[in-house]
C-alpha cells in the first residue's frame, strides 16, 4: 500500500484488525516484525527517531490520559523535535504553538490544566500538540471515539482544514466508518492484518466489502444534505 | 507564568541556603558563629563544628537531593506517583550488603569509605544489574517489566536480610536494624566528597533530559512520536540516578520518603515542568533531609533518632494532607 502527499485515508476495520499497530509502526512507537516501511523514498530504518518526528506527527487514542501540565505547556511539547536540551522555545515556536491552538480552537484554556479539562477538550488538545509538530504527515488513531457529536464535527472540520489549507496527509484510523466517508477521500479496509479494500468512499458503499470485513450486514442509505452514502448496521 | 516560577524558584533557593547555613550552629555544644573564628579557645566546639556537623549538614543536603531528584524522574518515566528509586531494589540490594558485611563482620575502608558502604554500594549496583538484567531479557524494554523486577528482587533480598538478621549475634542484629533506619552520623568531608561526584553527575543527567522527563510524563508512546529515543533516554536516565541513589544509600542507609514526597510537594508549589521541577526539587529535597537530620540530633539529646524515622513520621501525615486537600491541579501524575 502507498499513501500519496497531501491525501486524506481512513483505514477501518474490526478490533483487532491492525489499525492501530500500522499506525503504531509507521512512526516506531512499535519496532520489529517483518516488512518494510519507506517514507519519502526512504526506508523507515535510514531515520532518526528527531527526523522522524519532524515528518509524522501522531495523536494517540483518547484512552482517558491526563498529564500534570497546562494546555499551553502541553501543546509546547510538539516543538521537542525542532529543540535541543538547552535551547528554550524562540518567538517563532510561540507562533507555531499559538497557530495550532488557534486553529483547534484550544487558545481560551491556554493557562488551564490539562486535567480540569472535558474528554473533547483533551482529544483538541491532542490534536494542537501534534499540529505543532508540523508534519507534513498526521497520524491519528481513533481521534473521534469517545467524544460527543459537536467535538467529533469540530475535530473533523479541523482536521479536513489541515489537509486542504496546509496540504498535510492524513492517516486516520477510526471504528466511525460515515465519518470516515464523509470527510475521508479515500478508505482502506483492513482485516487480520490484510487490506480487503482500498479506493473512495462511495465505492466502498458499493460493495459487499463491510460485510466481509465486519461479518455483519449494513444498510446503505444517503445523507439527506449532502448526498454522501451512509451505513447502518442491519438489525437482526 | 515563568516570572511566577522564578520567584518560587527563588523562595525555595533563600530557604535552603538559610537552612543550611543556620544548621551547623545548632546542636546540644552551643556554637555561636565567633567560635570559627576561634578566639575565646573553644577548641571543641570549633572542632565539632568543621569535623562532626558540617560535613553531616552537607551530606544531608547532598543525599535528600539525589534522593528527591531521582524520585522525580522514576515518577516521570513510570508515570506513577508512587514509583521511587527504591523500587528498583537500590535500597534493599544496598542493605543486603551493609548486612553481609555487618554479619561477617567485615572491617577496612579504602579512601575513609567504611566497609559497610562500600559492600551497600555494591549490593546496589548488584540489584540493579540484576533487575535491568531481567527487564532485558524479556523482549522491548518495558517499564512494567522493569517495576514488577524491583518488586521481585527486593521481597527476595528482604527475606534474606531478615534471615541473616535472624542467624546473626545480638549486636550485628542491632548493627544492621540501625543500618536500615538510615542516620548520617559521618565524621570528616571524607564520605561527603566520595558522594558528591555521584550526586552531581547524577542530577546532571537528569536535568539533561528534563524535557524528555515532561514527555515521558504524558506517555511513552507520545515520548516516542516526538522524537525521544524512548530506550537510550531511560537506560541512561536509570543508570545515572540508580547510582546516585547507590552512592547515597551506601552511607547513609536506606532513608525513605524523600523520594517520594519531595517531588510532589515541589509539584504543587511549580508545576510539572521538569526544567524548573527539578532545581526546586533538588534544592527542596536537601533542605528537608538537613531539617529531619536536625530534628534527629535535638528532640531527644543527647541521644539521636534515626532521620529516616523522622523523615516518615513528618512525611505521612503531610502526605496525607496534601492527597485531601488537593483534588485537581496538575500537580499529580496519577
Amino acid at each position: 500500500m502507498s499513501i500519496g502527499k497531501g491525501e486524506f485515508v481512513c483505514i477501518i476495520g474490526p478490533n483487532g484488525a491492525g489499525k492501530t499497530t500500522l499506525i503504531k509502526c509507521l512512526n516506531r512507537i512499535w519496532r520489529g516484525g517483518s516488512g518494510g516501511i519507506s517514507i519519502a523514498g526512504k526506508p523507515l530504518n535510514h531515520y532518526s527517531q528527531g527526523e522522524l518526528a519532524r515528518l509524522l506527527a501522531y495523536v494517540p487514542q483518547a484512552d482517558g490520559r491526563t498529564a500534570p501540565f497546562t494546555v499551553y505547556e502541553f501543546v509546547m511539547m510538539g516543538r521537542y523535535p525542532y529543540l535541543d536540551a538547552f535551547s528554550s522555545i524562540r518567538s517563532e515556536d510561540d507562533k507555531v504553538i499559538r497557530k495550532a491552538m488557534e486553529t483547534t480552537g484550544t487558545s481560551d484554556f491556554a493557562e488551564r490544566f490539562f486535567d480540569t479539562l472535558s474528554g473533547g477538550e483533551r482529544q483538541k488538545v491532542f490534536l494542537a500538540a501534534a499540529l505543532a509538530q508540523q508534519g507534513s504527515m498526521l497520524l491519528l488513531d481513533e481521534p473521534t471515539t469517545f467524544l460527543d457529536p459537536r467535538h467529533q464535527i469540530e475535530i473533523n472540520r479541523t482536521l479536513k482544514r489541515v489537509n486542504q489549507e496546509d496540504g498535510v496527509t492524513i492517516l486516520s484510523a477510526t471504528h466511525d466508518i460515515n465519518s470516515g466517508l464523509g470527510i475521508a477521500e479515500r478508505i482502506i479496509a483492513l482485516k487480520a492484518g490484510k487490506i480487503i479494500f482500498d479506493g473512495p468512499g462511495d465505492v466502498l458503499a458499493g460493495t459487499n466489502v463491510l460485510r466481509d470485513l465486519y461479518d455483519h450486514d449494513f444498510l446503505i442509505t444517503q445523507h439527506p444534505k449532502t448526498g454522501k452514502p451512509m451505513i447502518l448496521p442491519e438489525e437482526d | 507564568m515563568s516570572r511566577h516560577r522564578f520567584w518560587i524558584l527563588t523562595a525555595i533557593a533563600m530557604v535552603s541556603l538559610a537552612v543550611v547555613v543556620i544548621a551547623p550552629f545548632i546542636g546540644i555544644i552551643s556554637t555561636p558563629p565567633r567560635v570559627l573564628w576561634g578566639d575565646n579557645g573553644s577548641e571543641l566546639a570549633a572542632d565539632v563544628f568543621w569535623r562532626l556537623r558540617l560535613p553531616r549538614v552537607a551530606l544531608g543536603f547532598l543525599a535528600g537531593a539525589a534522593l528527591a531528584a531521582a524520585g522525580m524522574a522514576f515518577q516521570a518515566m513510570f508515570r506513577n506517583a508512587l514509583a521511587t528509586p527504591f523500587t528498583l531494589g537500590v535500597s534493599s540490594g544496598a542493605a543486603l550488603g551493609a548486612t553481609l558485611c555487618i554479619h561477617l563482620g567485615w572491617s577496612f575502608s579504602i579512601l575513609g569509605v567504611s566497609a559497610v558502604s562500600l559492600s551497600a554500594f555494591f549490593g546496589a549496583l548488584g540489584s540493579l544489574m540484576i533487575v535491568y538484567g531481567i527487564t532485558l531479557c524479556r523482549s522491548g524494554f518495558s517499564t512494567t517489566t522493569m517495576l514488577l523486577a524491583g518488586v521481585a528482587v527486593s521481597l527476595f533480598f528482604s527475606s534474606l536480610i531478615l534471615f541473616m538478621q535472624y542467624m546473626t549475634d545480638l549486636t550485628s542484629s542491632f548493627r544492621i536494624l540501625r543500618w536500615l533506619m538510615g542516620g548520617m552520623e559521618v565524621v570528616g568531608f571524607r564520605a561527603v566528597t566520595s558522594a558528591f561526584p555521584f550526586v552531581v553527575s547524577g542530577v546532571a543527567v537528569v536535568f539533561y533530559f528534563a524535557r524528555e522527563l515532561n514527555l515521558f510524563a504524558v506517555g511513552d508512546d507520545f515520548a516516542v512520536s516526538r522524537g525521544v529515543d524512548a530506550t537510550r533516554t531511560k537506560t541512561a536516565l536509570f543508570l545515572a540516578t540508580t547510582l546516585m541513589v547507590g552512592g547515597v544509600v551506601a552511607l547513609c542507609g536506606p532513608i525513605g520518603f524523600i523520594g517520594m514526597m519531595a517531588p510532589h510537594i515541589c509539584r504543587l508549589m511549580i508545576g510539572s515542568e521538569h526544567r524548573y521541577l527539578l532545581p526546586a526539587t533538588v534544592l527542596f529535597g536537601g533542605m528537608f533531609l538537613v531539617l529531619c537530620d536536625l530534628l534527629a540530633r535535638m528532640l531527644i539529646a543527647p541521644a539521636e533518632i534515626p532521620v529516616g524515622v523522622i523523615t516518615a513520621l513528618l512525611g505521612g501525615p503531610f502526605f496525607v494532607w496534601l492527597l485531601l486537600r488537593r483534588s485537581s491541579s496538575g500537580a499529580f501524575l496519577t
